[in-house]
């Protein structure tokens, strides 16, 4: 599996470090809504298809990556900086037959 | 030359000869040849035994298939087992051994388990090893018993016991376009590829690049096949972007179009050249692959398809074209499809007799009638082999007439002399790796085959691979592959021209004849058609489940003969259509892959090492070190005679005494620089460090964010922007991690930066009630004094002329000080500092000790942040800050967290004056015969100088309202129980007045 890092270009997965659900997200920080910060730390979406996921390249830049990968066939379908803003780099077209 | 050797043909080298030994018996055979060749052409037809009845068996194929000639290949102590026949080259000095015989391959004691063969049909392990107890010798116990002997009668091979001493090598590869097989598609997709300048990687498994055309007996461009198969080759060495490897079996096909290979690279050698590895592991990244693995030809299965003798018709006809050899001399061949009578034709050009053709077909076309004249051969139409004889070579069969729409035998058997008979049932594409590749195979019921899926990765299939079994289709179907793949338009040039006989490349439907006797579906394992039928019988529905009871499938060759008709067979038992019934899904490897060439480099122990500037100064000075995660620190410095125990008692209470020094440098160090800084260290702290000053420092708790403890330790504040954060030495780099994704993911406008700076400083901590004038007397540049230097305070000064930083903080519970400098000049501090302790009796002192004195003073470590305490458990409740939210603090008053009966940090003393353990419980009630009702369990233990007692740190339910009652350790792995003592975990100096001086 290659993921490609904005920073670094396309890299090995070994690489890599998952972060876990990027669909995750966490109340404030003063929230005292138990449920929501059950959701947060507990609760993972788990789909068979596209996934979107946090990434660290932890061998390289050691940016955090947002990456959609899909979970059936490991096909990484874009990645960018999950600080966002940055730019995002989509797999070539013909990647994909 | 030995009779069953041509004269002329085929591309040995009949000028070299080479020797070589099976069985201990030495052989001859000419350069070229492999294994199976050469035995076949010295007469050889016994090859080996089969798994489960000892059958004689001799070679079936000619290719990475075989399923019964597998030999073990020796060098020096070390054995290979296992290996095909026809896929070991020779070389002088060869060695190779016969498998699963004993006393010897002509004289085998395990053959009784032929007359047994009704009672070792499919399930037999099943169904007599498995159940209940009754009597002494049944079920589980019985195979206890019955194991040793099982083992040593069914199998293969034996794995050898000497280590290894070869070296192998992993590549990683990258190309724009990988050819897999080097037949005639693969060549010209190769060539295609290359011609439009791409990176180009061409694999063949095979020694010599060129497929059937190194066979087929065809004509390409005017040339014999062969030769023009060797031009492409040629012309193909000539380009910088093609990398030619033979020998190579791309073995696996995973995600991202990333394929694993093996090269054999001196397998085939006497003596391997200066430097080159026995294997060598491919790691290809390729951005297109073109598939032009071929197929496999399918055996027939009738009573006798076993014997040796008989074998796969495209075998004999590539030993007698490419290796000269004939595999028999009075040849019969049993068809149900086109494809045999060109090797019916083929054998009689080599010199063979061919005495008949038996085809399930009654409706032969009218040239395949003209091929079988052409080959002198009796035609015998719409008839079928039911018996085969002969012991260990065929001397004979039996045909009937035979209805192909029935299945159904007639009329009298007719006896055919014959010492060879080729079969052929049809042609199974090669699509194991476009199968690893992610997709299901779709059965194609003209070619009955199961031909390859919609690529889901990018791959192209040319040739063969495809179910295009003819050279012209190959040819065509190549071009365009490596064209697309190599991203070029298709081209309408003329291609090369094809001479070749004509066929029909669809069989018919036809994968066994119903005879009496044991039709061979796995050869490899052993599995007859009535193995089969009997799983049916016994409910066994799915072809999982199939596989799994009989094994069919399940040997070295992964069913690479048996797997389709298997399923035929399956199928009609469950009177369901072929594609109903489902392929299993092909997984790497396609062949066996030594584990050798997956370690490759990596051997021996593959942690790095990560020592302390000062790692050689302790190694002079008598330190015993071990390792903790990936550092070393010293132990204990013994003395002579000293047991570990007597070096930290004496070294722990010198401490206290006087001084002691430690090498800290492992902890881990994180600089937290920026505007936000102290903000961002008021989130990830469980305590306020926004208001600590500039040159102080602070101890610090950080919580997961579910609430549990995460990790401790001091950060020092360095200026107004600037902090030294330092974690402890197991949590370093998890810690790094956490920070890192809470700046970048959660919080990303804080201005902060983290970076790691463990490896840049060294650590001294010196402690003890003289460690403050040891210092004054080294230090220069600052003052230590209890003004300049409160307790948590840092200064500026330098030692030996070093600069350093000086932190007064206490872990031994002790007046101590860390002191920091650049790791260069670690040694040159530390030397300084020893020095300077000298007429102060410093000593230095290792993990043991300061883990003595660490339990003394009841502080914590990973063995009590275990991931499962809260800081409540820990006692460290007073660090929550109530007004600030951080990580954790959300999460930390859950109901579960906050329970009365929650594992609590307590002391405890021996009262028998004796060891504890760590790991050991702690009981109410002692119950030595049945120990029950755990109330926790010690984390830590030790014997201590400052109390005269063996002491323990516990982890104990509602830990802190037992202090001063009474319980028992119950250690029933070491045999350990006795009385104790539960106390406060502040076991010395609870008030901290050694440390604040």
């Amino acid at each position: 599996m290659l993921i490609t890092c904005p920073y670094c270009g396309p890299r090995d997965v070994i690489e890599f470090t998952y972060q876990g659900d990027g669909n995750r997200e966490r109340p404030q920080p003063a929230s005292q809504d138990l449920d929501a910060w059950n959701a947060y730390v507990y609760d993972r979406l788990n789909p068979a298809g596209d996934h979107n996921e946090i990434w660290q390249h932890s061998g390289g830049c050691r940016a955090h990556l947002r990456v959609v990968r899909n979970t059936i066939t490991h096909e990484i379908l874009s990645t960018a900086f999950a600080r966002g803003g940055h730019k995002s780099t989509e797999n070539r077209a013909e990647g994909r037959s | 030359m030995s009779p069953r050797r041509t004269e002329t043909g085929g591309r040995i080298d009949r000028l070299r000869t080479i020797r070589f030994t099976f069985d201990g018996a030495p052989y001859t055979g000419h350069a070229g040849d492999t294994l199976a060749s050469a035995l076949l052409a010295n007469g050889v037809t016994l090859f080996g035994r089969s798994f489960k009845y000892h059958r004689p068996r001799g070679v079936l194929s000619a290719g990475v298939e075989e399923p019964n000639a597998l030999v073990t290949v020796l060098r020096g102590e070390v054995r290979e087992p296992n290996i095909p026949a026809t896929m070991v080259e020779i070389y002088d000095g060869l060695v190779a051994v016969s498998q699963n015989r004993t006393p010897s391959l002509a004289w085998d004691i395990g053959a009784i388990n032929q007359l047994g063969g009704k009672i070792l049909s499919a399930g037999f392990y099943y169904k007599t090893f498995m159940g209940p107890v009754i009597g002494p010798l049944k079920g589980t116990r019985f195979w206890m018993f019955c194991e040793h002997f099982i083992r040593r009668a069914a199998g293969l091979g034996k794995a050898g016991t000497a280590p290894d001493p070869e070296r192998y090598e992993r590549m990683n590869a990258f190309c724009d376009v990988l050819v897999v097989g080097s037949g005639p598609a693969g060549l010209m997709a190769a060539k295609a590829a290359a011609d439009q300048g791409a990176r180009v990687i061409l694999a063949d498994l095979e020694a010599h690049f060129g497929g059937s055309a190194n066979w087929s007996g065809e004509t390409i461009d005017g040339m014999p096949a062969a030769d023009w198969a060797q031009r492409m080759v040629g012309q193909l060495g000539g380009n910088d972007n093609v990398r030619l490897l033979p020998r190579t079996t791309v073995w696996g096909y995973y995600d991202g179009n990333t394929l694993a290979a093996l090269e054999r690279v001196t397998d085939h050698k006497e003596v391997a050249a200066k430097g080159e590895p026995r294997q060598r592991y491919w790691a290809i990244r390729a951005g297109s692959v073109v598939l032009a693995t071929g197929s496999f030809e399918r055996p027939l299965v009738f009573p006798g398809n076993d014997r040796p003798g008989v074998m796969l018709a495209h075998a004999a006809e590539r030993y007698a074209n490419e290796y000269g050899v004939l595999p028999g001399q009075r040849i019969a061949l049993f068809t149900n499809n086109d494809s045999a009578y060109r090797s019916a034709v083929a054998l009689k050009k080599a010199g063979a007799a061919v005495v008949a053709i038996i085809d399930v077909r009654s409706d032969i076309s009218n040239e395949m009638r003209r091929m079988a004249s052409e080959a002198e051969a009796e035609l015998l139409a719409g008839h079928a082999v039911v018996a085969t004889e002969g012991g260990k070579a065929l001397t004979g069969l039996k045909v009937q007439r035979f209805d192909a729409m029935s299945g159904s035998l007639s009329g009298d058997e007719r006896s055919i002399h014959a010492d060879s008979l080729l079969m052929s049932g049809g042609w199974s594409p090669t699509i194991h790796l476009a199968s690893q590749a992610g997709a299901k195979a779709e059965w194609d019921p003209a070619r009955q085959a199961f031909l390859p899926p919609k690529p889901t990765q990018r791959w192209i299939g040319a040739g063969a691979f495809t179910g295009s079994f003819s050279t012209a289709e190959a040819i065509a179907e190549g071009r365009a592959a490596g064209l697309q793949a190599a991203g070029g338009a298709a081209s309408s040039a003329p291609l090369p021209i094809v001479e070749a006989v004509p066929g029909d490349p669809d069989p018919a439907p036809v994968f066994e004849i119903k005879a009496k006797g044991k039709s061979f579906v796995d050869f490899q394992h052993d599995v007859t058609a009535e193995d089969v039928r009997l799983a049916h019988r016994e409910g066994f529905v799915s072809v999982e489940h199939l596989k799994r009871y009989t094994t069919l499938g399940m040997a070295t060759d992964q069913g690479k003969n048996s797997n389709v008709p298997g399923l035929a067979i399956m199928a009609e038992a469950l009177g369901k259509p072929i594609p109903e019934v489902g392929t299993t899904r092909f997984r790497p490897p396609y062949t066996a892959v030594s584990i050798g060439s997956l370690a490759a480099e990596r051997f021996g122990d593959l942690k790095p090492e990560r020592l302390t500037p000062m790692h050689d100064w302790h190694i002079a000075n008598g330190a015993r070190m071990y390792s903790a995660g990936l550092w070393y620190r010293p132990m204990i410095y013994g003395l002579a005679g000293e047991t570990v125990e007597q070096a930290y008692v004496r070294e722990s209470k010198a401490t206290r005494e006087s001084a002691g020094i430690v090498d800290v440098s492992t902890l881990g160090k994180i600089a937290v620089q920026g505007p936000d800084a102290a903000a961002f260290l008021d989130r990830v702290y469980t305590n306020m460090f926004s208001t600590l000053a500039v040159g102080k420092a602070r101890y610090g708790l950080m919580l997961r964010e579910d609430g549990l403890a995460f990790d401790d330790g001091t950060t020092w504040r360095l200026g107004e922007q600037e902090f030294l954060m330092t974690t402890t030495t197991a949590n370093a780099g998890k810690v790094m991690q956490h920070l890192e994704y809470f700046l970048d993911v959660i919080w990303p406008e804080l201005k902060v930066t983290v970076t790691s700076v463990t490896d840049e400083w060294a650590g001294a901590a010196i402690g003890g009630p003289k460690a403050r004038v040891i210092l004054a007397a080294c230090v220069t540049g600052t003052a230590v004094d209890n003004a300049t230097l409160p307790f948590m305070g840092i200064v500026h000064g330098r030692i030996a002329g070093v600069p350093v930083m000086i932190c007064r903080l206490s872990f031994s519970g002790e007046m101590a000080f860390e002191v920091y400098s650049g790791a260069g000049y670690g040694t040159r501090v530390w030397e300084a500092l020893i020095e300077a302790g000298k007429p102060f009796g410093l000593v230095t002192y290792g993990l043991e000790a300061l883990g003595t004195m660490r339990i003394e003073k009841g502080h914590v470590t990973g063995a009590e942040i275990d991931g499962r305490t809260t800081a409540r458990d820990l006692h460290l409740d007073w660090m929550l800050s109530k007004k600030k939210p951080f990580i954790g603090s959300a999460m930390m008053d859950r109901e579960g967290l906050i329970a009365s009966d929650r594992l609590q940090l307590v002391g405890v003393v021996a009262l028998d004056n004796r060891p504890l353990n760590g790991g050991g419980h702690i009981v109410e009630e002692l119950d030595e015969a049945n120990p029950h009702d755990s109330l926790g369990h010690i984390t830590a233990c030790c014997y201590s100088p400052a109390l005269g007692k063996y002491i323990a740190l516990a982890l104990v339910k509602g830990g802190k309202a037992r202090h001063g009652t009474r319980a028992f350790v119950s250690d029933p792995l070491r045999n350990r129980f006795g009385p104790i003592e539960i106390v406060s975990n502040h076991f010395y100096d609870p008030d901290g007045s050694r440390m604040h001086g």
